[in-house]
């Protein structure tokens, strides 16, 4: 996947959990937390989503590269590279 | 002012056919059934009480699908009954708010959904859902209503099987009349159409209604009923001490003047009516009332041939000489809530204090000569002069009976 699919795939899985989410607005460099209605509960649906979509187990210790949308991408890129 | 009287100013209701209880009223009289058919896991299609209600009315689609189906009915019905009541939190104070639900069970749909998601993903359990716990625990769906509310008094669940809408609503009185808080919600909610075992148990029990028209499968009283119609619902009332009711100007739906609950320590399943006569005298020795002081009796009577019968024989014996005593019975039209179960009925037959009317038993075609009494009103309301008293029975399993009397309000 590409950097922009990877983004796109994060995006709408945000966008699964709460519909009303500003995602027009949101500054890929800041953490998601801090910018969305998200919580613990929140943000352990995107990771089981990925697992669900990519096989793809993420240790607990790896979960702070996937503070902001931007380290996301740069955390998925390599692990998603041939899906 | 007595401060031990408690009254009910609010009712928020979701019933098969029914989102209010103007609505729910109207089914009632009309002898208008709820119930549907439900394609259940495993299961096939039966015969279902299944629910249509503004689910986003009062929390987002957000909190509905990390929440439970119990805690999306029971935010719902919270809402509409302080709606009713008018009480919008500027005369009781929210960490003063008591919240109690009856629940027949919880915690069945969500482990059966996460059983079969894995099942999806090889039994592999790191596919198990971490809202698991959070859906799962007994006080989940009282604890999704404070959530919803911001209310910071206590909450938690009552677990008495079918009478466990009315166990809540006793436990929200004894609250008021302790003075542990000053305003409770309390009812009954149930979600378990979502549960294919809820339904395979009761037909392994020899207890699942069948008819090929749905609306006429729930028929308690009938020769040729064959089993109970599984439903989901819920019903919340807001209960006050009537000095604080008054003082705010509330309009009293009715009073709770007498409630009891007993156990038949006798069997798992099989209801005992020497023991629920026992339960409804103690209720009315509680009201200071005799039996021939109830205008109406709802019954608790699912559509098994024993648990009819069984009740049947309390009332017949209890009621032996009301001929003012009108008998009717709520599950014919809405099927069997459960937990919820207990609270609706009470809540349909409620309006009845002031149109004077006692709603129809339906499907009743051929009555069976067991559950023969003489006040039982069928297929058409019957108009009665005054309702005084409603006398309210809900039983469970493992011998679990409740009762609960309310009366007209009278200010004296």
């Amino acid at each position: 996947m590409s950097r922009d699919e990877i983004k796109d795939v994060i995006l709408e899985i945000i966008e699964d959990i709460d519909e009303e989410a500003d995602l027009a607005s949101l500054d890929a460099n800041a953490p998601l937390r801090d910018q969305l209605d998200l919580d613990s509960m929140d943000f352990l649906d995107i990771v089981m989503e990925l697992r669900k979509r990519y096989k793809l187990q993420i240790p607990e210790e790896e979960y702070p590269q996937l503070a902001t949308l931007a380290s996301c991408v740069n955390y998925l890129e390599p692990r998603l590279q041939h899906v | 002012m007595d401060h031990r009287r408690i009254v009910i100013t609010g009712v928020g209701l979701v019933a098969p056919g029914a989102a209010s209880l103007a609505e729910f009223r109207s089914n009632l009289l009309a002898g208008t059934s709820g119930i549907t058919t439900l394609d259940l896991r495993y299961m096939g299609v039966h015969p279902a009480g299944v629910c249509t209600f503004a689910e986003t009315r009062y929390r987002k689609k957000r909190e509905n699908s990390r929440g439970t189906r119990a805690g999306c009915i029971g935010v719902y019905c919270a809402n509409e009954a302080l709606r009713d009541a008018a009480i919008d939190f500027s005369e009781y104070d929210r960490a003063a708010t008591g919240v109690y639900i009856g629940l027949t069970e919880h915690g069945t749909v969500e482990t059966e959904n996460e059983v079969f998601n894995i099942g999806q993903y090889g039994n592999d359990v790191d596919y198990w859902t971490h809202h698991h716990n959070p859906r799962t625990v007994l006080n989940n769906p009282a604890g999704e209503i404070t959530l919803n509310l911001g209310l910071t008094g206590p909450h938690y669940a009552i677990g008495a099987a079918c009478a466990a809408g009315n166990a809540a609503l006793i436990q929200g009185v004894q609250m008021l009349r302790l003075g542990e808080v000053d305003l409770a919600l309390c009812g009954g909610l149930s979600e378990c159409v979502g549960s294919f075992g809820i339904f395979a148990s009761f037909r392994a029990q020899g207890a699942l209604a069948e008819h090929p028209d749905p609306t006429r499968a729930s028929r308690p009283f009938d020769r040729d009923r064959n089993g109970i119609v599984i439903s989901e619902g819920g019903c919340v009332f807001t209960l006050e001490r009537l000095d604080r009711a008054l003082a705010r100007g509330a309009r009293i739906l009715g009073e709770i003047t007498g409630y009891a609950m007993n156990s038949d320590a006798r069997d798992v399943v099989l209801p005992y009516g020497p023991r629920q006569r026992e339960c409804m005298e103690l209720a009315l020795r509680r009201a200071d009332l005799t039996p021939a002081d109830i205008t109406i009796v709802n019954t608790h009577a699912t559509g098994t041939r024993q648990g009819d019968v069984e009740e049947c024989r309390a009332l017949r014996e209890t009621f032996a000489a009301c001929p003012a005593t009108w008998i009717n019975n709520t599950k014919s039209s809405i099927g069997h809530a459960m937990g919820a179960a207990g609270v609706l009925e009470l809540a349909g037959n409620l309006p009845s204090f002031t149109d004077n009317l006692v709603h129809p038993t339906i499907n009743l075609d051929h009555l069976d000569p067991d559950c023969a009494l003489p006040g039982l009103v069928a297929r058409e309301p019957r108009e009665v002069e005054r309702v005084d008293a409603i006398l309210n029975n809900s039983f469970g399993m493992l011998g679990i009976n409740s009762v609960v009397v309310v009366e007209r309000f009278v200010a004296n």
